[in-house]
């Protein structure tokens, strides 16, 4: 089954085949070229999440009991953490998306991105993917 | 070259660090500058052998501090060539003596209708201080604006300044782009007017030499740790009869004469603007990063470092697809740039794991980004230890950014 955790762990093995940061950054470039653009739409103030250097905007929506992410970057590398975020939540009940316990970044090496100093929008934008989780596992309880 | 660079290199230790396994390339100087071996000697020297609370004390190590503190005061006095000792006012750094000019003396001398003019290139310590003054006494902020190539127009500081204009708030040197402002002008101007002048030269007092009564300015500022001293150190320059017209800031100890219940006097010159301890231990060391660049000669570092501009500006300007924001003719080492379709935090993230530590991002100064319509710039900027060949890696390491982000 594709928990949160398998997938965590499906990534930490996908980057344990590249030992420098010059492969590892390859791949997260990459990653996030590939990604599907936000639709424009979902690029509102509202779906934005201030970071001080790159910008992040993030959407999400209820399908099936399921809670879906739409997520994207002006940063490329921010996009393909935004990326590998989306890929391990989305698709999730919101309670799980929730309670997750995110270890794949720090075992992947980029803990650093997550540093509120690093002002890209990702501490805050993992805040607001659990905000979904919460509101929207509270309106399937009420 | 007029001095012996591997030398200067030798006397900051972290200049050998190695970043992520790399040798650091450190082109973050207009952030804030590394500290010489002396300066962290003396900070802590002073800590291990003579360290007491200043003023008043009788006895040996408080007078030991006093003076040595003191001996600072002395010593900037005559780096900026002030008239008097008591004209330099210890602060915290920048910010806190921008914000110091704003509550006294915008208080008490600028008032509803009246206004305050700054350019478009001003870092937001030297914009949202006057914002909140203005918030508060109605008073209007104009703006000169910004020209293509980071400069501003003369005519249009002309048209700004006016009868109306009650205080002139620059920036010597813009943080964001390197420009050296017509300074010699706009105090001028200011004068003509009937108008105070603040010079925030934080980005200049590293890089060349000033001489406050001959350029009569009114107020200059700067912080000790962009000329290699300790952070939380800063200077307020004023002159004294607009210093003695001014209310005082912030009230507490060594600010009073006396106190009682019935009324309190206000001390001197320049204790009024020096409530509570200060960073005594870093005042001390900022005399010493002080004496650091006025032995390497200030001449010296600017001859130096205009050599490292220009070598830099002509490497990064062959790069395809890079382009420099702020080519004004007189700039100070900074180069702000970008790679076409590539945004600024990605190349810092790139660079970084190379071991070079640059800044991106708006720099503090976002109505320069707004200017330019950019989310922020990539900016290299440089002090009198880098060298040549720290550009040439920078050259490299913007080159494989390049490759690996487009």
């Amino acid at each position: 089954m594709n928990t949160i955790n398998n997938i965590q762990d499906e990534i930490i093995e996908d980057f344990s085949m590249y030992d420098d940061w010059n492969d590892k950054y390859e791949y997260l470039i990459e990653f996030g070229k590939s990604l599907p653009l936000i639709e424009e739409q979902y690029k509102t103030e509202e779906n934005r999440i201030h970071g001080c250097q790159s910008k992040v905007w993030l959407h999400g929506e209820m399908k099936d009991d399921k809670l879906y992410f739409f997520a994207d970057s002006d940063a490329i590398i921010t996009k393909g953490i935004v990326g590998l975020l989306v890929k391990v939540l989305s698709g999730h009940i919101p309670k799980e998306i929730a309670d997750s316990d995110l270890y794949f970044i720090g075992k992947i090496g980029l803990q650093e991105h997550l540093s509120p100093t690093r002002a890209n929008g990702l501490v805050s934008m993992i805040k607001k993917m659990k905000t979904y989780g919460i509101a929207f596992q509270a309106n399937a309880n009420n | 070259m007029s001095f012996n660079i591997q030398q200067i290199r030798a006397d900051f230790p972290i200049l050998t660090e190695k970043i992520r396994g790399k040798q650091l390339v450190y082109l973050d100087n207009g952030a804030s500058t590394q500290k010489p071996q002396a300066v962290i000697d003396a900070e802590s020297y002073y800590y291990e052998h003579q360290y007491a609370n200043i003023h008043r004390g009788v006895h040996y190590l408080s007078q030991i501090g006093t003076d040595l503190y003191e001996g600072v005061r002395k010593q900037v006095q005559q780096f900026i060539n002030a008239k008097h000792e008591h004209e330099v006012i210890f602060t915290k750094g920048t910010t806190n003596a921008i914000n110091l000019v704003a509550y006294t003396f915008g208080r008490k001398f600028i008032h509803e209708g009246d206004e305050i003019v700054v350019t478009e290139m001003e870092h937001h310590s030297n914009i949202v201080p006057w914002q909140m003054l203005c918030d508060e006494k109605k008073c209007v902020l104009k703006v000169i604006p910004l020209q293509a190539d980071g400069t501003i127009l003369l005519e249009d500081a002309e048209k700004l300044i006016t009868k109306k204009t009650k205080l002139v708030s620059v920036v010597y040197v813009s943080n964001a782009l390197g420009t050296i402002n017509p300074i010699e002008e706009l105090i001028a101007l200011a004068h003509k007017n009937g108008a105070k002048i603040l010079i925030d030269a934080a980005q200049a007092i590293q890089h060349f030499k000033i001489d406050v009564q001959a350029m009569d300015a009114d107020f200059l500022v700067f912080s000790g740790h962009k000329i290699y001293g300790p952070t939380g150190t800063g200077i307020l320059y004023g002159k004294e009869a607009i210093l003695n017209g001014m209310p005082p800031y912030e009230g507490g100890g060594d600010m009073i004469k006396t106190v009682s219940f019935k009324g309190t006097t206000y001390n001197d010159l320049p204790f009024k603007f020096e409530a509570g301890t200060p960073n005594i231990a870093g005042c001390v060391a900022l005399g010493t990063a002080i004496k650091y660049v006025e032995e390497l000669g200030v001449e010296n570092i600017k001859a130096y470092e205009t050599e490292l501009l220009n070598y830099a500006t002509e490497k990064l300007s062959a790069i395809e697809g890079l382009k420099i924001y702020g080519t004004a003719a007189h700039k100070s080492s900074v180069i702000s740039f970008l790679l076409e379709g590539i945004h600024p935090y990605d190349v810092g993230v790139i660079l970084d794991n190379m071991g070079i530590a640059i800044r991106t991002g708006h720099h503090c100064a976002q109505p320069v980004m707004d200017h330019y319509g950019i989310p922020g710039t990539c900016r290299a900027s440089f002090a009198f230890y880098n060298t040549k060949e720290e550009v040439d890696v920078l050259v490299e390491g913007i080159l494989k950014a390049k490759k690996m982000l487009s």
